[in-house]
């Protein structure tokens, strides 16, 4: 990781300015777009997850047959793969109340944020007080579990 | 092509806006997440810029563990962000148009130095809310509408497959009661 190769970041840069791109002509940028698929008055969303869920499909299926490495990592194409235990459902569930309540997910919220939305700072406050609640949370019991040394 | 009546008439209250929005801007979206993957390997979701992110102001061992992410992380975010923009400049400011993009009615549209930038009328207290149970649920259950929805679904893996079932069920859940209770926008 030490010495990336010097298109690394462009490459990342590309992809997500392409990827926040079709947030934004999505409108999955707009909460209430997002809020309108929930309640069943807009049928579009699905359209716009399988998708871009398609499409990375068929690089995840090809890409591992036709070279074994990516050329600016050396990093081997696999597929993105998580052991499931009780968090996924746990986790889920609390993301599914959080993005059933404001009509948000953090990929939308950075492309909100740049297609004008400053309202939506709100949203990204709220995520970021979320990420550390459970991360302080979880690092404390990890700590406990394995020494008891304080952490910080 | 000559389509009956009724059923286009379904499809216009099942889809008021159309197909072709989602659609092409699904494609778009797997598409940045293919160049990535093309050039690294990295099937990047979206939400573990939140914890990434907090390793530079946080010694916890929780944020620790994506130090050597964090850096490309906060490029991937910036594209994300620019890329909302470059849409704003285009085809939110009608500067470009199409058949297959239908600018719709929702939020307030505004001016700044000739690009029409938009905001939501969803209720601040509904996105912090609901913004720190989706940092707390996404970091928990491994993956976002990103990192699950996309990546994990198009890696046809089982743990995804459940973990967008969970979370697009609790969802629909959560807005259809928020919305009998009369909470609007």
């Amino acid at each position: 990781m030490a010495d990336r190769h010097p298109l690394f970041k462009p490459l990342i840069f590309v992809g997500g300015l392409i990827f926040g791109f079709g947030l934004g002509f999505s409108h999955m940028a707009r909460p209430e777009v997002v809020l309108n698929f929930l309640q069943f008055d807009d049928l579009g969303l699905p359209f716009v997850m399988f998708g871009a869920a398609i499409v990375s499909g068929i690089a995840f299926a090809l890409l591992p047959r036709i070279r074994d490495a990516a050329p600016l990592t050396g990093n081997p194409y696999e597929r993105r793969l998580k052991p499931f235990d009780r968090n996924v459902l746990v986790g889920g569930a609390v993301f599914g109340v959080g993005w059933g309540l404001s009509g948000i997910c953090p990929g939308a919220a950075y492309a909100s944020l740049g297609v004008g939305n400053v309202t939506i700072l709100w949203a990204l406050a709220g995520m970021f007080l979320g990420a550390y609640a459970q991360g302080y949370w979880r690092s404390r019991s990890q700590a406990r579990d394995t020494a008891p040394a304080g952490a910080d | 092509m000559v389509a009956d009546p009724a059923l286009l008439q379904a499809a216009a209250e099942l889809f008021p806006n159309g197909i072709g929005r989602y659609a092409v801007g699904g494609l778009l979206v797997g598409l940045g997440t293919v160049v990535i993957y093309l050039g690294t390997g990295i099937p990047a979701g979206a939400s573990t810029f939140l914890e990434s992110t907090l390793s530079y102001v946080s010694g916890q061992s929780r944020f620790q563990r994506y130090v050597a992410s964090r850096d490309w992380r906060l490029v991937f975010t910036a594209g994300i962000i620019l890329g909302g923009l470059a849409f704003a400049a285009t085809f939110q400011s009608g500067v470009v148009t199409s058949s297959l993009y239908e600018p719709g009615t929702t939020g307030q549209l505004y001016e700044v130095a000739g690009v029409t930038l938009w905001t939501t009328d969803v209720q601040p207290w509904r996105l912090f809310l609901g913004g720190i149970l989706v940092g707390i649920g996404t970091r928990v259950g491994k993956g976002c509408t990103s990192g699950h929805g996309v990546c994990g679904v198009g890696s046809a893996s089982k743990t995804s497959l459940v973990g967008v079932l969970t979370f697009l069920t609790v969802a629909i859940g959560t807005a259809q009661v928020v919305a009998a209770l009369g909470v609007s926008p």
